[in-house]
């Protein structure tokens, strides 16, 4: 069975059969990482270049540990480290890493659209790991992955995503996904957070967490990204969490079973509380146990897709 | 057309799996020490029922484990196939242990050695012994089996199909020609 894309750049292009494919593979990969020797010789003599671009600490370790344990040989590049600081334009970077042989190219990059751009210069596959405020497949995913686990099934399920969702890609590729398993999204946070156009993408926009805590089987936390409220789109961040920090007294509104999710980093008592963090109902440790076996799969099933399959 | 004919029907499946049974328990010495460990999909049908069989006469319910050996094949590489994968389930030690790698068909042996090497990533047991239904020669690495239900000299170009009631609701071995 193959994917039926070369390149893993957003979730709008995976179909209903490529998650369901993803999740199976990564739930069967999950067994790997308990044992005593984590290692499976699956992609002995291929290499993964990391090349990113923006700071992360959780995206590269996962994507370089699902490597590794799959006993392909993982390369990291940084932004700061990388000829780009000398000048060298992204698509020439890429050529150069192309003419190395890498089997699999990761890339994180802060312009939406720079994955895309540089899967046009190479011909192996690019995994896109989050661009600017466009997309973060991977993290989408593994978001899948986590509420599948719980719940069993996706179908049916309701979902609200609490944030800054203007300059979310985990929203953005978490709302596509997650439609296309049948999941009913809301998008909730204060109004010059959540652009008109989410208005169109067929999700429930809301400015209460109050009231869609009520009705909801998961809550998406998402991190206020300071360093991106420059533009001063929120007047205080004190404000900000008086409505929409994910408190115990907001919680207590919701349903028994709510499970809280949240990509993490976590700006503790800014978007969510303490207590609601370490509560029985979060599965942030777990998402990010899923990550790495859901970036093992995302691997595995791109393997050899290297001059096989173009479109 | 492909000509099919039956090797082995359910009462002839049935009886070599007794015999295996007693084999492996008079090679151990009894149960004491041995863990049965079926590769998926129809070696693990094997192994339970050799487990079954194994408690009927001895009275001791041994360990019981399932390898899935897609990840340590050795044509993935090539491969534009991408199989699904299953969980591997080893729940138990295997140190001073007798594993008994269960499969429905012995071929050209590049499955058990994937096996025997997915086996060394969990433990070092005592020994590895193999036990398969139908051993069909062709083999293309020194691996040979320690216990056989049957001994069938195929045709390379013929296949060999295992039928197992918990697959495929019925028990049966049949070989099929090549329709050319």
């Amino acid at each position: 069975m193959l994917l039926s894309r070369k390149n893993i750049l957003s979730t709008k292009e995976l179909k209903k059969q490529d998650i369901n494919q993803i999740l199976d593979t990564a739930d069967s990969f999950k067994e790997i990482s308990t044992r005593a020797i984590k290692k499976v010789p699956t992609l002995r003599g291929k290499t993964i270049i990391n090349l990113f671009f923006e700071p992360s600490t959780r995206t590269r370790t996962s994507f370089e540990i699902a490597g590794k344990r799959l006993s392909a040989d993982v390369i990291n590049i940084s932004g700061s480290s990388s000829s780009t600081v000398k000048g060298e334009s992204l698509i020439d970077t890429a050529r150069n890493l192309e003419a190395m042989n890498p089997d699999i190219l990761v890339v994180r990059h802060k312009n939406s659209g720079a994955p895309a751009l540089l899967s046009q210069f190479v011909d192996s596959p690019v995994i896109n790991a989050g661009d600017g405020s466009h997309e973060h497949p991977s993290q989408a995913l593994l978001d899948l992955l986590t509420i599948r686990s719980q719940k069993g099934e996706l179908e049916g399920l309701r979902v609200a995503i609490v944030g800054d969702i203007r300059h979310s890609r985990v929203a953005r590729s978490n709302i596509q996904a997650m439609q296309t398993m049948g999941i009913k999204v809301s998008v909730v946070g204060p109004p010059p957070l959540i652009p008109s156009e989410f208005n169109s993408l067929g999700v429930d926009v809301s400015h209460n967490l109050r009231e869609v805590i009520k009705n909801v089987d998961v809550v998406m936390v998402l991190r206020i990204q300071l360093e991106r409220q420059k533009q001063g789109l929120l007047s205080s961040l004190r404000e900000y969490s008086n409505y929409f920090c994910l408190t115990s007294e907001i919680l207590d509104k919701a349903r028994k079973d709510i499970l809280i999710i949240h990509p993490g980093p976590v700006n503790r008592g800014v978007e969510i509380s303490l207590d609601v963090m370490e509560s029985k109902h979060s599965l942030i440790l777990d998402q990010v146990t899923n990550g790495v076996a859901i970036r093992m799969a995302l691997f595995y099933l791109l393997l050899g897709e290297k001059n096989a399959n173009p479109n | 057309m492909a000509m099919n004919s039956v090797l082995l029907n359910a009462k002839e499946i049935s009886r070599a799996i007794s015999r295996i049974s007693h084999e492996i328990l008079e090679r151990n010495q009894g149960a004491g020490d041995i863990a049965l460990v079926g590769i998926r999909t129809r070696g693990v049908a094997l192994s339970q029922r050799l487990r079954e069989k194994i408690k009927d006469i001895e009275s001791l319910t041994v360990d019981h484990g399932v390898l899935d050996i897609t990840l340590y094949r050795d044509d993935l590489a090539k491969g534009l196939q991408k199989p699904a994968i299953k969980r591997t389930e080893i729940i138990f030690a295997l140190e001073n242990k007798n594993i008994i790698l269960c499969d429905d068909v012995l071929f050209t042996g590049r499955t058990i050695r994937a096996a025997i090497d997915a086996l060394m990533d969990f433990g070092r047991p005592s020994s590895v012994q193999l036990a398969v239904l139908i051993d069909r020669g062709h083999r293309e690495l020194p691996i040979r089996p320690d216990y056989v239900g049957k001994n069938v000299p195929t045709d390379k170009s013929k296949h060999i199909q295992v039928l197992l009631n918990e697959e495929d609701g019925e028990d049966k071995v049949i070989i099929k020609g090549t329709p050319n």
